[in-house]
């Protein structure tokens, strides 16, 4: 018999578990839910966009009643459960039936706090939490005109809104002197308080309240000191208290919360608690990107794959109110530690301030114009290292030389039609349709549904925040540490370090012990561990083809057709007659309809079939050609330009050192592709600011640049060091590809590698040290010793024959 | 039935998790293996924009794309969700480790290329 899981709470909590239980075991489970509410589970953070009629109830169900009969599971609306026997582990319901559990998960949030002021049980005062309070305002706002609001924090401003939207005259009353000061300072609360009252609110502040006054229904509110406010409806946002009752009663260690461990685990260890009623590492949360990130967890150990820990979330706050731009995020207020950045104008209405500590940032606060909260959300979160860019962080991410969007990230000006994903042609309509119908609220969900940013993934951020646009501010945000993919829960670093740590020395090594929840991992994973291994023993022999891309299994590129390139090595950019004769034979020979020159200074030829490739290479091989890697995550090219040998302007022989320099680091292979380039002076010829790591001559010696790229976002190197010999320039460039070998994730370039890390962790590790830097070089020139052997010499003599051949020929 | 079973190698010439090409008369049919050693066949063609799935990373009982990666299921040739579209899918018949083929496609799906 399978296993009895009874959830109380049918919130989105309790079956955003179920439904990530289900993505690991659709079989774990007989799984019944108790709901106290009379509707399916719906989106809660959404009740204010449907007080302020801009979606309704239905657009905002997250499950219907046919999700729970066709993923077999039993729901109970509107009954309560009043009692827990967890001796007979038995729930008890308000009927008097009992129902037998095998695991328990208490997912019961939060309710809202009503201040026991005189009055508070009068018809027509409610709080701000259901549908039933939603309704009973939308009724209020029917036949009545005036509303008091008690409280001015983000719910209380919501609700506020949304009643002046239905029609009515809206009082805001608020203990202390500025508007939701656990998420804004003093000016970005002033700067709100004169756009709320532009739109016609009325705000009170410092207002105590002193009593409600009516017969049946509630008339009027009078304050401490003695001021009088008309109101025909009280709405208590003052905030919210997690339901602990059941649990307490039942001997459960209750604090605020229920209290939990990592797991998601309660004192009792059959019983499970997620949502707004956990305390856990003493915080409680009421946003929804928290209570997602737990939900994950407890279902990877109620699904039985007890790897996965709930280590606190670091949250950020949006005010839903239309035309309204606020964001908060962290510690705002700082102490005698941390230092602020500020930008303020105040005729444009924007405010920027950011709290640093040891050049990270802790905190900020926005108003205005937010569009790069969640930048600055990521800065906060990845703890980046943000010495490069201090003076320009305030003018936002358009301003670092990210060419790629820039100005058009003003979701909310964007027309429908606006493409986001140039890649796979998807506009911003067609991206808001698809949240809106199919109730997304994950980044993985959107590329799933419309491919938007699943290729290339410039418009990550786009999409993101198109996202939060959509469904509101505290969607469900990438978690501060990703997974590698959907096969894991473990991280790319996290999978590394036990690559290193237990000697794995195969993907399937790997895959048992990190215990991958797929049989063998998928399309996106297995590459990666692929590498991770390669990287770690190049000794090994570990390399296994069919966790590798076809290209590089291939050792050509495929293309849209199912055709292959083929681009030999040119040596720093160098060919010779003989070279040009045999490609010119070839070329001929297999009937190239394309001969193309690359922009790494060699020629590609383009349309062959798989079955061909080897014999061309052995061709290609006989005039001395070997493969050029254009197909790898590996070293593709060294550019240059001719140097000193022919140039007037040229300062070193730059020509040749990029030949060494190409000679040095062929055949390796690299979290990304990887570019090189030399110019013989600072007029750069050779674009080497745009390279993973280019070299500028000059008279005194040569300038070291890493991490640039042209490609999607056009990123200039930064400067490493200069350094005064050749030799030099070689040791660098070896230990630099190295510790990004070593320290990149897989399918990270060096450009964004360096932001992450930062460059001064980079100069720390090759710069400053000088005995880390020939250590990196030596490990560099050991995996090489195993990697430079042609792949095509190799395959044109026979090796790997499955992968060239068709298995049978039927054709009769 | 009158299906016709058609020899075309034996389970050790396909690479476990890969795949390998028969070139039918009605066009290119991609057999794979998967870790379990079971054997599967479907047209060579993604229903998305016709790339070879035999060129694809093979995973649990799927295969991606190698152009744009979709997943296909091996055994339906069905596009997994929220992609839609199939890739016809061939009976395969084991004897021992010889593998058999029949080159008439399963029923359901309408891509037989």
């Amino acid at each position: 018999m399978k296993e009895r899981l009874i959830v109380i709470g049918n919130g989105m909590a309790g079956m955003r578990t179920v439904e990530e239980i289900l993505k690991l075991d659709t079989e774990a489970y007989d799984i019944t839910v108790f709901g106290a509410e009379p509707h399916g589970n719906y989106n809660r953070i959404m009740l204010s966009p449907v007080l302020a009629g801009d979606k309704t109830i239905d657009e905002i169900m997250i499950n219907d009643e046919q999700w729970y009969v066709d993923n077999n599971i039993t729901l109970h609306k509107g009954k309560t459960v009043v009692d827990i026997n967890r001796k007979a582990r038995k729930v008890i319901i308000d009927d008097g039936s009992e129902y037998e559990y095998d695991r328990l998960l208490i997912a019961t949030g939060s309710t809202p706090f009503i201040i026991p002021l005189p009055g508070h049980d009068l018809e027509g005062v409610i709080a701000f939490r259901d549908i039933h309070d939603v309704d009973m305002m939308i009724e209020a706002a029917k036949n009545h005109k005036h509303a008091v609001v008690i409280g001015g924090g983000l719910l209380g401003l919501e609700a506020a809104n949304g009643l002046m939207q239905q029609g009515m005259k809206v009082t805001v009353l608020h203990l202390v002197d500025t508007l939701m000061e656990r998420q804004m300072d003093s000016v970005a609360g002033k700067m709100l308080r004169k756009s709320l009252e532009e739109r016609g609110m009325e705000i009170l502040m410092p207002a105590s309240t002193k009593e409600i006054i009516g017969t049946d229904r509630v008339e009027k509110v009078v304050l401490e000191d003695g001021r009088e406010i008309e109101a025909n409806i009280v709405v208590m946002a003052v905030g919210i208290r997690p339901n602990i009752e059941l649990a307490a009663k039942v001997g459960i260690h209750c604090e605020r919360g229920i209290v939990v461990n990592d797991t998601m685990q309660t004192f009792d260890p059959r019983v499970y608690s997620v949502g707004e009623c956990v305390q856990h590492r003493g915080e409680t949360y009421g946003l929804v990107a928290p209570l997602f990130e737990m939900a994950k967890v407890c279902a990877n150990h109620l699904a039985q794959h007890g790897i996965a820990l709930y280590e606190g979330s670091v949250t950020s706050t949006k005010l839903k109110v239309t035309g309204i731009d606020l964001f908060s995020a962290g510690d705002f207020t700082g102490d005698e530690n941390t230092e602020e950045l500020v930008f303020q104008d105040a005729s444009r209405g924007v405010y920027r301030k950011l709290v640093i500590e040891d050049n990270k940032v802790k905190g900020a606060v926005m108003y205005g114009d937010t569009i790069d909260g969640s930048w600055y959300f990521d800065l906060m979160r990845e703890e980046t290292d943000i010495g490069d860019f201090r003076e320009k962080i305030l003018f936002g991410q358009a301003h670092l030389g990210d060419s790629g969007h820039g100005d058009e990230n003003r979701i909310e000006m964007m027309s429908d039609s606006t493409e986001i994903c140039g890649c796979n042609g998807i506009s911003k309509g067609d991206i808001v349709n698809s949240i809106n119908i199919n109730k997304l609220l994950t980044l993985d969900e959107v590329r799933a549904h419309t491919k938007a940013s699943s290729s290339c993934g410039s418009c990550t951020g786009l999409v993101e925040s198109i996202l939060a646009h959509t469904v509101g501010g505290d969607y469900s945000v990438a978690p501060h540490l990703k997974p590698m993919c959907g096969c894991t829960e473990h991280t790319h670093d996290e999978a590394r370090k036990a690559i290193k740590d237990h000697e794995l020395k195969s993907v399937r090594a790997a895959l048992d012990f990190l215990e991958w929840n797929t049989p063998d991992g998928c399309g996106k994973c297995r590459p990666a561990l692929n590498y991770y291994v390669m990287c770690q023993y190049p000794d090994a022999e570990s390399d296994d083809s069919q966790s590798r891309f076809i290209n590089e299994r291939a050792h050509a590129n495929i293309q849209k057709d199912a055709t292959y390139s083929v681009i030999p090595r040119m040596w720093g950019g160098g060919t010779t007659p003989t070279e040009l004769r045999a490609i010119a034979d070839a070329a001929d020979k297999y009937k190239i309809k394309t001969v193309h020159v690359t922009g790494g200074q060699r020629i590609g030829l383009y349309g062959l079939t798989k079955q061909e490739l080897p014999e061309i290479w052995d061709d290609l091989n006989k005039a001395g050609l070997v493969s050029g890697h254009a197909y790898g995550k590996a070293l593709r090219t060294v550019k240059t330009c001719v140097g000193k040998e022919w140039c007037r302007f040229g300062t070193q022989d730059s020509t040749q050192l990029g030949v060494d320099l190409e000679k040095m680091t062929w055949g390796s292979w690299t979290p990304h592709k990887y570019k090189m380039a030399a110019s013989g002076c600072p007029r750069n010829c050779a674009e080497a600011t745009i390279k993973d790591f280019g070299v500028v001559c000059v008279d005194s010696g040569y300038e070291l640049h890493v991490g640039g790229n042209g490609g999607i976002k056009v990123r200039v190197t930064d400067l490493l060091t200069t350094v005064k010999t050749s030799e030099e320039v070689l040791e660098y460039g070896a230990a630099f590809m190295q510790i990004y070998r070593e320290e990149a994730h897989y399918l990270e370039r060096t450009a964004p590698w360096i932001e992450r890390v930062g460059l001064a962790y980079v100069k720390e590790h090759i710069v400053d040290d000088d005995d880390n830097r020939k250590a990196l070089a030596e490990r560099f020139h050991f995996s090489q010793s195993f990697a430079q052997d042609d792949p095509w010499e190799a395959r044109a003599k026979g090796a790997e024959k499955h992968e060239f051949e068709a298995m049978k020929n039927i054709n009769a | 039935m009158s299906e016709e079973w058609v020899e075309v190698g034996s389970l050790s010439d396909i690479p476990k998790l890969g795949a390998r090409v028969v070139n039918a008369p009605d066009g290119d049919i991609a057999v794979f293996r998967t870790a379990s050693d079971d054997v599967f066949a479907l047209r060579d063609e993604c229903p998305h924009k016709k790339g070879p799935l035999s060129q694809g990373i093979v995973h649990g009982d799927r295969v991606s794309c190698p152009l744009h990666d979709w997943k296909i299921m091996l055994d339906s040739g069905n596009a997994v969700a929220p992609d839609e579209g199939c890739a016809a899918s061939y009976p395969i018949k084991m004897d021992g480790e010889t593998i058999f083929l029949s080159l008439t496609p399963n029923e359901g799906c309408p891509n037989k290329g």
